[in-house]
């Protein structure tokens, strides 16, 4: 290890530029320049496009296919990466410099056990097996796995998400490189595992001393884990500075505007359905009860497992109703039970008052024309071969029978429904960004002109700014037409800013449900409450308060049991009965609309809230 | 814990600053927000030189497929002793190359330039519609096995397991073997009824392996999120195997069609080499090896471009095909592979 204060890696005004084949070069990074201590963890954040995974990557001499440094020097202890051989870098990389990408699903090979491949890179540059496995048995412990003698025999299969990305962090650890770099290593993970996982970086970032550059365009998990942070915009530095600094006393207006757009804390935004009234009927205009789904067939012909239990929603015309709950909850399913294309085995789905075949194929085209789903990634969902004009057209042809002028007309209409130019119409979806593409996306729905639109996990994948412009973009969609939505996401507070009803959902069973504001109000249901505090602050020092409570930690540690007896959440549970919760199924406490499941009353519910509040 | 309890009062301080926010944008011109674009830029097609070259020499043998007869200074089955005087009392026979006969005569006195330029109709003509059968069956077998799935899936599946456990060669011998008996009774020429057979031959083994990939990339496509919302829809199979899957399977299918021609050419000439299907004095690239292979020698009574001139067409061809292909596939999918020296 070299001295303390000299510069770890140090950029001077970086320009990376894409040479199309036809076309004189574009900039993607404009003159940039920063630089990391030793044992420091910065930040690099941006919205998508701001070429901040682009930069990062500088640090290992690398850059995208199509992409070249046309200037400026990444300097890694001294050494300028860019310039070095493909030999040189490759002895850089691994030792000095290590890269954690974003899926750790995508990293790791399935075929091989887990040990075999953390281990790898110290084994091929010379270190002994033997060695290299003791060195990943102190990381497992550091980045407190369970198991953590047995974990490297595992596969990747057998262990969980959360766990996957923490092995990640092990395999680029594995030969104490001096510098991490960790491209959204939590985006894609539930509140509740983001939380184990920022903790279990956090703490091995300063056990290693290794300095780090994060990328994220979270500020709220920014504030929790870097030291200084850069602010990008459009392949520039619009602003860095110290942590405390950016956080409570941002300078440049960008750095404002990201500030705005993070998610306010869920309770704060609760939607207080002021303006979701104007198209009420006196049905619901869909409905599902009792339902009962899941995957596979077992003998007695019920499905093999089971998803979904006994579950009710209503959706009222002109609603929103957010179904919220961690990865494999049944959240998706319940959505496809009410498309049609996972046909339930008990229950029924109702729209405007009339039952609808359980299969998708059984129903009119009519009934299909009125329920439109919305897959989760426009990426997957718009086939890579037809235009937008197909795309939109398509459904308008389908269902209305528009053919030539009027569907081309019409197609327009829609496209600038979703703000975007008329002339798109001849694009294909790789020409497109990715929240242009989810807006497409949301566009072909809209083409049927439903009653109900099913949203499943739209903004998810879209970074704050753009998914908080697709919000804003279907709350006018819905205020125009009196659209529903069933609004499936795992991100409370987009849920809690927009919905006008909630239902979380926990191993498949309504764990609560109602109105939005009374849902987020006391009394909780413990899941509830659990979820709420795990969407991170931004503060500095709110992933060390929210790790202190006991009951956080046991919530978010263990893991999900499907088909468990009694209460699903049980294990979890802070207040949970022994005898009572892990035996039978919690009764409904209602109040008014507000439903929660729970052997608790509400007002004994009420008085765990008011104790911890106190605390 | 504090935190977690609803505090109505910090939802004025939170709009507030989003609408601070907002004004201290509006108020600051200079700096425009746009969605940012992240998709790629186009990548345009780059052949390297090797795959010019290459191009060069396939479709140089597209031509002579097309005009090789009238090119040809003799034709195919002419012994060039009956056809220029001074030759009559010369041993014709493996005759060296020479003014008249570039590359020399064969084992029977005919002219070995002509007969390559002749036997690019054979071969490559025959290889190519062969292969379009095979891609007739196999993709129209395959698709529908990956759409429909269930026993229509199991049966097709296990028929082509069961034709691609013959080495393909072997297949080959049994069955012309089985039709020798009705080569001239198809048509009534035996040139015909020999291609009719290799074409079907060639086809229907081919198609065996033309289906595995069509299947494989249909099953891939199927599962495709597009797919799913062209079905929750309500869109019929037919709609969805001609819009959503085989319009993303045809790219990858195209560059295989390359590769699969080699193997046929490959599987067409051996069967040639080994005495089968196109007899002489017709002429085919395969046949043309093995006639000659006796005269393989320098020195006297022999001529090495008797046998190296159809088996350089041979070669030329099949390697030409595959580096285009390589170039194809290292530009689609490949170049990642190329950059990370």
């Amino acid at each position: 290890m070299k001295n303390a204060t000299e510069i770890l890696y140090e950029v001077t005004d970086l320009q990376i530029e894409a040479r199309p084949f036809d076309a004189p070069p574009i900039p993607i990074v404009k003159g940039v320049s920063f630089d990391v201590m030793p044992g420091k963890v910065v930040a690099l954040i941006g919205e998508s496009g701001s070429g901040k995974t682009t930069i990062s990557l500088s640090s290992l001499g690398y850059t995208k296919p199509g992409l070249h440094f046309a200037g400026g020097t990444g300097k890694l202890w001294g050494k300028d990466m860019l310039a070095l051989t493909a030999d040189e870098k490759r002895k850089m990389r691994g030792e000095h410099v290590a890269y954690l990408a974003q899926s750790a699903a995508a990293t790791f090979n399935p075929a091989l056990k887990i040990g075999e491949q953390v281990t790898e890179s110290a084994v091929l540059s010379g270190v002994p097996q033997a060695e290299a496995d003791a060195r990943a048995l102190e990381l497992y412990h550091a980045l407190e796995l369970p198991d953590p003698d047995r974990i490297g025999g595992r596969y990747p299969h057998q262990v969980s998400g959360g766990q996957l990305q923490r092995l990640m962090a092990a395999m680029a650890l594995v030969q104490k490189p001096d510098l991490l770099v960790l491209d959204e290593p939590t985006t894609a993970l539930d509140v509740t595992t983001q939380i184990e996982v920022l903790k279990a970086f956090k703490k091995v970032i300063q056990d290693e001393g290794s300095a780090a550059i994060y990328v994220t365009h979270d500020l709220a998990v920014v504030a929790q884990i870097a030291d200084h942070i850069v602010v990008l915009y459009s392949g520039k530095v619009q602003e860095q500075g110290p942590t405390e600094q950016i956080i409570n006393n941002p300078q440049h207006p960008y750095t404002k505007r990201l500030m705005a757009a993070v998610r306010p804390a869920p309770a704060d935004a609760a939607n207080d359905g002021s303006s979701s009234g104007a198209f009420k009927t006196d049905v619901p205009a869909l409905e599902v009860k009792n339902i009962t789904a899941g995957y596979g067939k077992a003998d007695d012909g019920g499905p093999a497992i089971t998803v979904l239990r006994d579950v009710n929603v209503s959706v009222e015309r002109g609603h929103v109703v957010g179904v919220i709950g961690e990865s494999g909850c049944g959240k998706s399913t319940l959505a496809r039970v009410m498309a049609g294309l996972l046909p339930a085995a008990d229950g029924e789905v109702l729209l405007d008052g009339t039952p609808l075949a359980p299969a998708l194929a059984d129903r009119s085209r009519d009934e299909l024309q009125k329920v439109q789903f919305v897959f989760q990634m426009a990426d997957t969902a718009l086939n890579p071969r037809h235009t937008l004009g197909d795309i939109i057209g398509r459904p308008l042809t389908f269902y209305h029978g528009l053919r030539g002028r009027k569907r081309r007309e019409r197609v327009a209409e829609i496209l600038d429904l979703v703000e975007l130019p008329p002339s798109f119409a001849n694009r294909g979806p790789s020409e497109l960004s990715g929240g242009q593409k989810q807006r497409v996306n949301l566009a072909r729905a809209l083409a049927a002109n439903p009653e109900v639109m099913l949203c499943d996990e739209v903004t998810s994948a879209l970074d704050t700014i753009v998914g908080a412009n697709v919000i804003k973009l279907l709350t006018e969609l819905r205020d125009k037409t009196g659209v529903s939505y069933v609004f499936i996401s795992h991100d409370l507070s987009t849920v809690a800013s927009f919905a006008d009803d909630i239902v979380v959902l926990y191993a498949g069973r309504v764990a609560e449900q109602g109105p939005t504001a009374q849902v987020l109000a006391p009394p909780f249901h413990p899941y509830t409450k659990l979820l709420m505090t795990s969407v991170p602050e931004m503060r500095v020092g709110w992933l060390e308060d929210i790790m202190d409570t006991q009951e956080a930690l046991a919530g978010i540690s263990r893991g999900v049991e499907l088909g468990r007896v009694g209460c699903p959440f049980f294990n979890r549970c802070p207040v949970a009965i022994n005898g009572t919760c892990d035996t039978t199924v919690p009764p409904n406490r209602t109040n008014g609309g507000h439903v929660i499941a729970c052997h608790l009353e509400l007002d004994q519910l009420m008085a765990t809230d008011v104790s911890q509040a106190a605390e | 814990m504090s935190t977690t309890t609803p505090d109505m009062a910090s939802v004025v301080p939170e709009t507030e600053m989003v609408a601070e926010a907002n004004e201290a944008l509006s108020q600051d011109d200079a700096f425009v927000f746009e969605e940012l674009p992240d998709a790629p830029p186009k990548q345009g097609f780059r052949m390297s030189a090797v795959g010019w070259v290459c191009t060069a020499i396939v479709l140089f043998w597209v031509a002579i497929v097309f005009v090789g007869p009238y090119v040809a200074p003799f034709d195919e089955a002419e012994y060039i002793e009956d056809v220029i005087d001074k030759y009559e009392e010369v041993d014709t026979i493996f005759m060296k190359p020479d003014g008249n006969a570039w590359f020399g005569t064969d084992a029977s006195g005919r002219d070995v330039l002509s007969r390559v330029l002749w036997g690019a109709r054979t071969t490559i003509g025959i290889s190519f519609t062969a292969t379009i059968l095979a891609y007739l069956i196999g993709i129209t077998l395959g698709i529908a096995a990956a759409v429909s799935g269930g026993w229509l899936d199991t049966i097709f599946s296990r028929l082509v397991d069961a034709i691609l456990t013959f080495p393909n060669i072997m297949l080959g011998l049994v069955v012309i073997a089985g039709f020798s008996p009705y080569i001239g009774r198809i048509t009534g020429a035996q040139f015909w009824d020999a291609i009719i057979i290799l074409v079907a031959l060639a086809g229907v083994v081919y198609a065996a392996s033309v289906f595995r990939i069509a299947r494989a990339l249909g099953q891939d496509i199927m599962v495709q999120d597009f797919v799913e919302a062209a079905r929750a829809r309500g869109e019929g199979t037919w709609y969805i195997i001609r819009k959503e899957v085989l319009p993303n399977a045809a790219m990858p299918l195209a560059t295989d069609f390359g590769l699969r021609l080699v193997f046929v050419i490959l599987f067409v000439t051996s069967l040639s080499f080994l005495g089968l299907g196109v007899q002489p004095p017709a002429s085919e690239w395969g046949s043309m090896v093995r006639e000659s292979l006796t005269g393989m020698r320098f020195g006297e009574g022999g001529n090495v471009w008797a046998t190296l001139a159809p088996a350089i067409a041979i070669a030329s061809v099949t390697i030409s095909i595959n580096l285009i292909v390589d170039d194809i596939s290292a530009q689609a999918g490949g170049s990642l592979a190329k950059k990370m020296v």
